[in-house]
């Protein structure tokens, strides 16, 4: 009896809700707001509770002190989580200076693990792709492949030109700008259809749900 | 063979939309040609009805699989039973309406070949959102299969792309137990896994951060391992430059997960009569899509007729 009132009442507030969020279609008001700022809590609530018993409970504390007896305590997170009280003496004005050390450690430690991977896989790889072989011995490609190979490597080409601002775009450099700019366009236009089926996607499941879960209007 | 209930329905809810729908743009056109302005709000109201009457009213169409979809699907199908695949739920309850339709689909498509699935979360919103699916999927539809034995859970883990750096050469050293607390190397469906090198295929489902690309970039390409992508749609355009090389394919929004509820079912008659959301969904992103498009005409034509009057 009790989960059939706490579901009506998680379907109710879930209705209160979503028709909040969508009354701002019509103007700005209180209840939006309203609507707005539970959505705000929780999510900073959730995303705290997550990280303390993901991070700071499930590693740091279980790591140097583990229940398990067989398992060695790891005492190099002490490091990990005396960077974490630093990054927290912004708050102190007199020893903010010291939250740059962890910060420094974050963006050394991210731009060397992410250095050579975004070179490998971002750079080498991308440009590998961009320019295949049309034809040759152990290549095997149909004209449909043949075509898009120049298409990539042709709007590529032309939409880097269109970057290039150290030379006038006349002539046959201003003609491949232009090609350029229409492939640029061409990107846009795909990217907003996708855009629109994205939030199309969301209305969806919102109407589903007043129209379904809430109202049983469909099954 | 369709019902002719069905059928009837959606006839219904195609005449009714292109009455209602329609004559409303009619309306707006005359508008525009007489160079009178509309509230936004009208386009809201529009868009509104053009999504609630195919819902109300369904019709689907037929969703012949892209070659883009249908790698994905192949590759599934190709695995020899018993192979390791890893899902990723890295999208939060925002992306669910276009993004549990396809992992639900994965899903069942592996768990019926017979595929060792292992659950994982890049973000801590995958989580609830794949005890969706292990209740209304796995554990509905695939009684017989069992925890630990057929499929496993290992959950979220915080570090984005420090934590694919782990497991892609270690996965016990991040997991060294699954959701359940239960140790790695006491699990049946783990027996032989080592890292993530041992996955026939790695499927990200998600579309932010971290998500396929990460995938891509600190497991896939490292890893040797074939990686595909169910990604939102907003973010699907992003992943296509990694497609085919370091993409084995991408569902690309409710459209590609459409393809894939469509193919499965088509290969599995079994799936025919279950849920499929993104194929549902196909009719009313179908209407959106038209009045967006004709507003998208109706705004040229009073961008062309303000300039003209401009000129005089």
């Amino acid at each position: 009896m009790d989960g059939v009132i706490m579901h009506h009442v998680a379907l109710w507030t879930a209705a209160f809700l979503t028709l909040g969020i969508i009354s701002f279609l019509y103007r700005d008001n209180a209840w939006y707001k309203f609507c707005e700022a539970v959505f705000i809590g929780i999510s900073a609530g959730y995303w705290f509770v997550s990280y303390f018993w993901d991070n700071l409970y499930g590693k740091l504390w279980l790591g140097i002190f583990p229940t398990d007896p067989t398992q060695p305590p790891d005492y190099i997170l002490l490091i990990g989580g005396a960077l974490g009280v630093m990054m927290l003496l912004r708050l102190i004005p007199k020893i903010g200076w010291l939250s740059r050390w962890p910060l420094a450690f974050i963006v050394g430690a991210t731009a060397g693990l992410n250095l050579i991977i975004y070179f490998a896989s971002n750079v080498m790889v991308q440009v590998e792709d961009t320019i295949r072989p049309l034809f040759g011995a152990n290549y095997a490609a149909s004209a449909y492949d043949i075509v898009g190979n120049i298409v990539v490597a042709v709007g590529t080409f032309t939409a880097l030109i269109y970057f290039f601002f150290s030379k006038e775009h006349k002539g046959a450099f201003g003609g491949a700008a232009k090609v350029g700019i229409f492939v640029l366009m061409v990107t846009f236009g795909a990217s907003f259809g996708y855009t629109v089926m994205s939030r199309i996607s969301l209305l969806l499941g919102r109407i589903d749900f007043l129209m379904g879960d809430w109202l049983g209007v469909i099954k | 063979m369709t019902h002719p209930l069905l059928l009837s329905s959606a006839l219904v809810g195609i005449v009714f939309s292109a009455i209602v729908i329609g004559g409303g743009l009619v309306f707006l056109l005359i508008r525009t040609l007489k160079a009178k302005e509309v509230d936004r709000r009208v386009i809201f109201l529009f868009i509104f009805v053009a999504t609630a009457l195919p819902i109300l009213f369904p019709f689907t169409f037929s969703e012949e699989p892209t070659a883009i979809v249908k790698r994905v699907f192949d590759k599934i199908e190709s695995l020899p039973a018993g192979s390791h695949v890893m899902l990723s739920f890295d999208f939060d309850p925002a992306m669910a309406p276009e993004v549990q339709p396809m992992a639900n689909a994965i899903t069942r498509h592996c768990l019926v070949k017979g595929d060792k699935v292992v659950f994982i979360c890049a973000w801590a919103t995958g989580q609830a959102l794949l005890t969706q699916t292990l209740d209304n999927i796995v554990r509905k539809e695939f009684p017989d299969k069992k925890e630990g034995i057929d499929y496993v859970n290992l959950g979220y883990k915080a570090g984005n792309e420090g934590m694919m750096n782990v497991i892609v050469t270690n996965l016990r050293k991040m997991y060294p137990t699954d959701v359940n607390s239960i140790p790695l190397d006491s699990i049946p469906a783990l027996e032989g896994v080592t890292s993530c090198r041992d996955m026939k295929l790695l499927v990200s489902m998600g579309g932010g951060y971290p998500g396929p690309k990460e995938w891509v970039l600190f497991v896939g390409d490292p890893g040797n391992v074939p990686v595909a992508a169910g990604a939102a749609a907003v973010s699907a355009p992003q992943l296509y430059p990694y497609y085919p090389k370091q993409l084995l394919g991408i569902l690309g929004g409710v459209k590609g997960a459409a393809e894939y509820e469509y193919e499965l079912a088509k290969r599995y008659p079994q799936f025919d009569k279950v849920d499929k959301p993104a194929l549902k969904m196909m009719g009313p992103q179908t209407m959106a899509h038209i009045v967006v498009m004709v507003f998208i005409i109706l705004a040229n034509i009073a961008y062309f007729k303000g300039r003209k009057a401009g000129q005089k």
